[in-house]
């Protein structure tokens, strides 16, 4: 918020010497081009209906680039289209369509670089390699647009919105699909993903690396090929995102890799092949995320340690946790399982005799993946109830000495 | 040998235990599909009534059905048809009549619910288990001597397919954790028509993810025309090699 | 016209036929007794087919009847138990038959008239008594004016009226010159009906013989009393049943 705030405070005190310079076809500019030679700072460039066919436009002045409904910018599957550098710079009301592609260097429909108080918003990128490519650039925000790859294979698309070293941004109420990972932060620090919706893309709904103190909330991630992937950083804030239906044989809700300190609550995990995949991550706190018929809720690798996973509601999942250790050091409290069979004579809502979350089958799988063969067979039903009865084979301190008896409503 | 076929037919489906075997499964059936909202995990549901109760009440029901029309099949055979084709007509009879309560308890509801792909694999694979545990029931019938020997035989290999040969697959699992098994255990599996319906009709619906890279490997079989073939051949393997065995015994047999 | 050849049927360890020879002719009325296990259903069946002897033959007009099934068409059986399924109307068991053996068209409803089974064809025969089940398998046997009758214990459950119907009905066949085996407990239902009596014990011919030639050898006049006489002397089994030795 306090980006968009510096922005439009900045936008106000340069549109005191404004003038308008208009472009189109029957106008005295015909090209983008040459409005934005001819404006000066805290000008605005208004581009009206029309297909602008002009290679890349190199953008450095302060000033509001607007288009009207129907101004499209069109890269003819050979140019970039637009790189803006320098400051307090409007992008607005533009599509951006056929951007080139190169195997060297990352064509962008709209490349931001070396830039602040940047505002990117209402735009369209359709069939792009990449559509937002933001490089070093510092309290700026994007919002509001609806971006559209190509949907080719992982290694011929680019990503949706990608930030690489940049600090103090907003991504916010996006749509974006058909690219290899719809936002991707690598070095991205003190910046909010908000309210975006990622879905169908190649790879991941979000690509999160080396980015640290930042939060990603409200978001939905949806059929995405891997899901989310949320690596190598700390003190990440994620709550009331919407994970569902990131569902294939390596997919994932998120996976959290080398995350230390994190706080995730509030989200829901719907569908997915393994709702979390936790692998070497440390002290981050699962709270009241709901999980819903995933095939794995979570999967905590052995290589976990000091993790909270309290107040969560489990159910209807194939399997509830899994682990591929015996020894688990993450503290499990307080969680609403559906497949807990026990009793509360209490009637205090907390069940008296505690909870495996581990099932004996998905022990049997995690030592001997071609188990999976046997998978809803009648015996494997026999070997989990036994080993409920039991418990022998599966990890004795991954308990939950407190289940609830009732589903934690938020 | 359709003629006898017709009547045993027009018997079976008026019998008690037939009747409450397709009001068994229409009731489960309608009640899992009311109870899920998403009709496909009612379909993963009925998945374990298909592979669990279609088999034990195939057998069960056809052996004790075989012992108790005995002396009608003697009287059978003292008439001028030859044991081949009285034993099939018996076996077409009972075998489509438990089909048919199949159908109606199991496939009606589906159709209705789940009418796709996945629910017509379901139909099939149901369809191929009650053909198939009846073919074995014949031959155990007429390999033991009498009723009690011949239920219990019944019993023990329903108990073998549906439980102790996944314990001994598990065994071998682990016993050669170390090899690449997916291709051997692909082999195994055709040793229990249970196991091979279970695991093409789980590569047709999508938890199919779950499996990882052993699933990936069975579903580039299972989900190829070649994979089909392969399922419905063993099937019908299962089906026509205890027959022909009931056959070549019951030809020797003194009633 | 039933030629039977040096039949032999072990049982496990029980031998239940011991080279069994004889010839059965038509005309013949043949009573076949002996006590519990003697071998006399066995014999039976290996002439139906249903029992496959060890070793031997049996020559059906001058067919060996494991050669082809279609003897059978000349036969009409009817069984000691008869058991039909449980929801199969009388209507439609008749008809199955009818249907099974499409080629015989000359057909014999005479006992399913006079028992009176034309009176209940939907009735279900899971819900018939054990004599009408015995008029079932009785009318069945002579529905296809077979010429040879082969009857397991034929009047065991039937009241005297049908007891009665059904033995006018076997001499009636007799006069037509049919081959009529029969074996039966109950001595006295036989006497009138008999031409031959064939003994079988412990799986071996006693003796088989017209009745009359039994008549005469004995003393007595009455088939139970001649058969008591047997028994109580007792007997050698010959190797050739044509001959009869009695060790008084």
């Amino acid at each position: 918020m306090k980006q968009l705030l510096t922005i439009v405070f900045l936008f106000g005190f340069q549109a005191l010497f404004a003038r308008t310079i208009t472009v189109g076809p029957k106008e005295t500019f015909t090209t983008v081009r040459s409005a934005i030679e001819a404006a000066a700072t805290g000008d605005t460039v208004l581009v009206k209906r029309g297909i602008y066919k002009e290679s890349n436009i190199i953008l450095t002045k302060s000033i509001f680039l607007i288009g009207e409904e129907g101004a499209v910018l069109d890269g003819e599957d050979k140019h970039e289209i637009l790189t803006v550098s320098g400051e307090a710079i409007l992008i607005k009301g533009l599509t951006f369509q056929n951007s080139g592609y190169s195997s060297m260097n990352d064509y962008a429909s709209l490349k931001l670089i070396d830039a602040r108080y940047i505002l990117v918003e209402n735009n369209i990128f359709k069939h792009a390699y990449f559509s937002i490519h933001v490089a070093n650039v510092t309290s700026s925000v994007i919002q509001n647009n609806s971006i559209a790859g190509y949907t080719k294979t992982e290694q011929t698309s680019g990503n949706g919105i990608h930030l690489w070293k940049c600090d103090d941004m907003l991504v916010k109420n996006n749509d974006i699909q058909g690219h290899r990972d719809g936002i991707y932060f690598e070095f991205v620090t003190n910046s909010v993903i908000e309210k975006n919706n990622s879905h169908n893309n190649i790879r991941y709904g979000l690509h999160f690396m080396f980015s640290n103190n930042d939060g990603y909330i409200e978001n939905t991630f949806k059929d995405n090929g891997a899901g989310v992937a949320v690596m190598y950083s700390h003190h990440v804030l994620m709550h009331s995102n919407h994970f569902e239906h990131n569902w294939g044989s390596s997919a994932y809700g998120i996976l959290l890799k080398e995350i230390n300190d994190a706080q995730i609550y509030n989200n829901t995990f719907d569908e997915n092949t393994i709702g979390i995949l936790m692998e070497s991550t440390n002290r981050i706190n699962l709270v009241s995320n709901t999980f819903q018929s995933n095939g794995w809720a979570l999967r905590i690798q052995a290589s976990c340690s000091d993790n909270t996973v309290v107040s969560n509601s489990f159910f209807a999942n194939t399997f509830d946790v899994a682990t591929n250790g015996s020894l688990s050091l993450n503290l499990f409290a307080k969680n609403y399982w559906d497949k807990y069979e026990g009793y509360d004579l209490n009637r205090d809502g907390v069940g008296d005799i505690a909870y495996h979350p581990v099932s004996m089958y998905s022990m049997v799988i995690e030592q001997n993946p071609n188990a999976v063969i046997l998978m809803r067979s009648f015996m494997v039903t026999l070997l989990d109830k036994a080993e409920k009865a039991i418990p022998s084979l599966t990890p004795e301190n991954m308990v939950d000495e407190s289940p609830v008896m009732k589903m934690i409503k938020r | 040998m359709l003629k006898l076929s017709k009547y045993v037919l027009y018997d079976i489906l008026r019998n008690k235990v037939v009747l409450a075997y397709t009001a068994f499964l229409l009731v489960v059936s309608m009640s899992l599909f009311q109870m899920e909202e998403n009709s496909s995990k009612a379909v993963l549901s009925l998945l374990n009534i298909v592979l669990i109760v279609v088999p034990l009440v195939s057998m069960v029901f056809s052996t004790i059905h075989w012992y108790n029309s005995y002396e009608f099949i003697e009287l059978m055979l003292t008439q001028p048809v030859s044991r081949k084709k009285v034993l099939l007509s018996e076996f077409a009879g009972i075998g489509s009549s438990l089909m048919t309560a199949f159908l109606i308890g199991v496939g009606l509801p589906v159709v209705v619910y789940n009418f796709n792909a996945t629910g017509i694999a379901l139909i099939v694979v149901g369809c191929l288990l009650t053909l198939v545990f009846t073919a074995i029931a014949f031959l155990a019938s007429i390999k033991s001597k009498d009723k009690a020997r011949g239920i219990g035989a019944a019993l023990l290999l329903w108990f073998y397919f549906a439980l102790i040969f996944d314990g001994l697959l598990l065994l071998v699992l682990f016993s050669f954790s170390d090899y690449p098994l997916e291709k051997i255990i692909l082999a195994l599996s055709s040793f229990n028509p249970i196991d091979l319906g279970r695991i093409y009709l789980m590569l047709q619906m999508d938890v199919s993810a779950l499996m990882g890279y052993t699933g990936a490997v069975y579903k580039d079989f299972f989900g190829s025309s070649a994979g089909l073939l392969y399922t419905l051949g063993i099937m019908l393997a299962w089906i026509i090699v205890p027959l022909l065995f009931a056959v070549r015994s019951f030809n020797k047999k003194d009633l | 016209m039933i030629k039977v050849e040096n039949i032999q049927k072990t049982f496990k360890k029980l031998q239940a036929l011991k080279d069994i020879n004889v010839v059965f002719e038509k005309g013949q009325v043949v009573s076949l007794i002996g006590p519990n296990g003697s071998g006399k259903t066995t014999l039976i069946k290996s002439i139906l087919g249903l029992v496959k002897p060890d070793s031997g033959k049996i020559i059906f007009n001058g067919v060996s009847i494991d050669k082809n099934i279609e003897y059978r068409r000349q036969i009409g059986y009817m069984p000691q138990i008869g058991r039909y399924p449980d929801n199969m109307t009388i209507g439609q068991l008749f008809d199955m038959m009818k249907n099974m053996r499409s080629a015989d068209t000359k057909l014999d409803e005479e006992l399913y008239r006079s028992f009176k089974l034309d009176t209940m064809i939907d009735k279900p025969m899971k819900g018939l008594s054990g004599g009408t089940r015995q008029k079932v398998s009785a009318a069945l046997a002579f529905l296809f004016d077979a010429d040879v009758l082969i009857l397991d214990e034929p009047t065991a459950g039937l009241d005297p009226l049908a007891s009665e119907i059904l033995k006018e009905k076997i001499i009636g066949e007799k006069g037509k010159g049919k081959l009529i085996l029969i074996t039966s407990h109950i001595l006295t239902d036989l006497e009138e009906l008999t031409t031959d009596v064939m003994y079988l014990q412990d799986g071996a011919v006693v003796f088989y013989k017209p009745i009359a030639a039994l008549y005469k050898l004995t003393g007595e006049e009455k088939l139970s009393k001649a058969i008591a006489y047997f028994m109580r002397y007792g007997i050698k089994p010959m190797e050739n049943s044509n001959q009869l030795k009695i060790a008084k």
